[in-house]
């Protein structure tokens, strides 16, 4: 166990000498101090217009989730970009010969590797989601229904994507990796569209495309589930935003989504631990 | 039969294909406790193939071994287990020392053994005024050296090193056999990878050949080194009648002027061909006993084809 620990700080450590983390947190600020303007404009503006009060509140609830959409996005991203290449790459550089010839068990590498992305990956998500609700609150002392239940569900699809990304890197090149956990991504996210509009257009074979999707990879369906459960009562009652639909995921979906995280991540453990380095 | 406690590798018939090529037929082999063993072969032999085997790093098709007496799925042997990977290379952004501690964390030392352990280490390598320098600016010679310290660090009971001397200059090299001298001293065992036969010629106590992933001979050094030799002898008055009685005594035998070469599988013969030659009616000005080099020996048993 206590050699996970060292794996882990070891991944940690990388993101951050590598400038991974300086990237990512200066890019983050960025992001959210324009996001923050953005924000500060569209409200002063609406409220020097006397907008009734049920229209501002859409406003804003609108405004957080184009945020949180975009946060969720980068999440993904930041993911699959620092752990794409962690196994493929060490095992073809051949840094991963002196490591797995300690006296550590393969899983235990992989645990390791896992839990320093998590930690940073943590962080990250919780700065910029963080900073995008704060600064809304700040600015309009406004905050969407369940903000903690989206930001755990934006977590999770984080984690998926590592999982899966893990899972590619112990079995094919960095650059396959890439091609795969991408495309996966964006199967499930064409999918989560098509069952989108399919459920306002009361289409039934659109909505099963899309979760068909959604079972081959549950990511989509985890942001579309984080932003059902921030979309105010409007909405839900109008059931359209190109955020939200009536038709969002359930918690099957989630549960299903959890299973495929810890199947992907145990699954790589097995490979990782068959594979000749 | 040798007790089970003096052997630190003994593996049977360990062999690994990677999907149609056989990089490994057969790996069977014993090394002792306490010795250093040579593993020598043309490249593609499967030398490095073997040793990652026995180190966990690939899976065998099919065979066995055993490490210190635990068999090769038994992870925490690796506990007294030190390896030096061929082409050895780590992340460039850490530094000598937080290299040294990253490792040692990974043997379980605790802390203040290993502080002092890495000290001691960098101090045998020469690169204690480099301990804070990244990996990255490390020259490849350094790099060599910074990986033989992480193979010592848990001083262990047997060290496996892949061409530790790629990429060192003389200096280097030196100091590779001076380590390896003290490591047998204290007892260790030593498994050496090496294509420099000269070193091996040096620091082995005993060698195995492998070709086209088989192990075609094993002999201790001093053994192999005294077998096999040429004579040369100068001497007038060489009859073909004599060489001829010379051939059944001993191998290639050929006149090139006053000089007869000959071939001897012992010292013991030695008395024999000079009576002979005596007898025969030569007048012999000198014989002189020439030894195979290990190199001589290595294209004698492995073949100019290399193995390939």
């Amino acid at each position: 166990m206590r050699t996970t620990f060292v794996m882990a700080r070891l991944t940690f450590n990388e993101a951050a000498r590598r400038k991974i983390l300086l990237c990512a947190f200066l890019m983050g600020l960025l992001f959210l101090a324009i996001y923050a303007s953005g924000y500060l404009y569209f409200n002063r503006e609406a409220t020097r217009e006397h907008i009734p009060p049920i229209a501002l509140r859409e406003m804003r609830s609108f405004m957080v989730m184009a945020g949180l959409y975009v946060v969720n996005f980068l999440t993904v991203m930041m993911t699959v970009l620092v752990s794409v290449d962690t196994l493929a790459g060490e095992i073809a550089s051949g840094t991963i010969h002196a490591i797995a010839s300690k006296p550590i068990r393969r899983w235990e590498i992989l645990a390791g590797k896992w839990l320093g992305f998590v930690g940073m990956l943590s962080m990250y998500l919780l700065l910029m989601a963080g900073g995008v609700l704060l600064s809304v609150y700040l600015i309009s002392g406004y905050s969407p229904p369940n903000p903690a239940r989206a930001v755990v569900l934006i977590w999770l699809n984080g984690m998926l994507m590592l999982s899966v990304s893990l899972l590619g890197g112990a079995v094919f090149s960095t650059l396959a990796n890439g091609v795969l956990v991408f495309g996966l991504f964006g199967i499930a996210f064409v999918g989560g569209w098509i069952e989108h509009v399919g459920s306002f257009l009361q289409r039934q074979a659109a909505v099963n495309v899309g979760v068909v999707c959604s079972l081959l990879f549950p990511s989509e369906a985890l942001w579309r589930r984080a932003a059902f459960e921030m979309q105010s009562p409007l909405v839900q009652a109008l059931g359209f935003s190109p955020f939200a639909a009536p038709s969002a995921p359930n918690v099957v979906m989630i549960g299903y989504a959890i299973v495929y995280t810890v199947v992907a991540l145990w699954l790589a453990m097995r490979a990782f631990s068959r594979r000749d380095l | 039969m040798v007790p089970t406690e003096a052997v630190a590798i003994s593996s049977q018939g360990l062999k690994k294909v990677f999907d149609d090529k056989v990089a490994v037929e057969d790996l069977s082999l014993e090394v002792f406790r306490g010795e250093v063993f040579g593993f020598l072969g043309p490249n593609g032999a499967g030398k490095t193939t073997s040793v990652k085997m026995l180190l966990g790093l690939v899976h065998p098709t099919e065979g066995s071994a055993r490490l210190l007496g635990s068999p090769l799925n038994d992870w925490r042997i690796r506990q007294r287990i030190g390896f030096l990977p061929e082409h050895f290379r780590f992340h460039d952004w850490v530094s000598a020392r937080e290299f040294l501690t990253l490792h040692g964390r990974l043997y379980k030392m605790p802390d203040r053994v290993l502080q002092a352990r890495i000290e001691e280490l960098l101090e045998l390598i020469g690169l204690t005024q480099h301990a804070s320098k990244k990996l990255g600016q490390f020259s490849k010679g350094m790099l060599q050296r910074i990986g033989l310290a992480q193979s010592l660090l848990n001083q262990p009971d047997l060290v496996f090193l892949d061409e530790p001397t790629s990429g060192l200059d003389p200096l280097g090299r030196r100091l590779v056999r001076d380590i390896i001298r003290d490591l047998r001293a204290r007892g260790t065992t030593v498994f050496l990878n090496s294509h420099l036969l000269s070193e091996v010629e040096i620091t082995c106590d005993r060698v195995s050949f492998v070709k086209k992933g088989r192990v075609v001979q094993t002999a201790t050094m001093s053994s192999l080194m005294e077998s096999e030799f040429t004579v040369d002898v100068r001497a007038r008055g060489v009859t073909s009648e004599l060489l001829g009685r010379l051939s059944c005594l001993a191998s290639n035998v050929r006149l090139d002027g006053e000089h007869v070469l000959l071939g001897l599988s012992g010292e013991d013969h030695l008395p024999m061909i000079t009576r002979a030659l005596v007898e025969g009616g030569a007048e012999v000005f000198s014989v002189t006993p020439q030894r195979l080099s290990l190199e001589d020996l290595f294209v004698k048993i492995i073949g100019t084809d290399g193995g390939l």
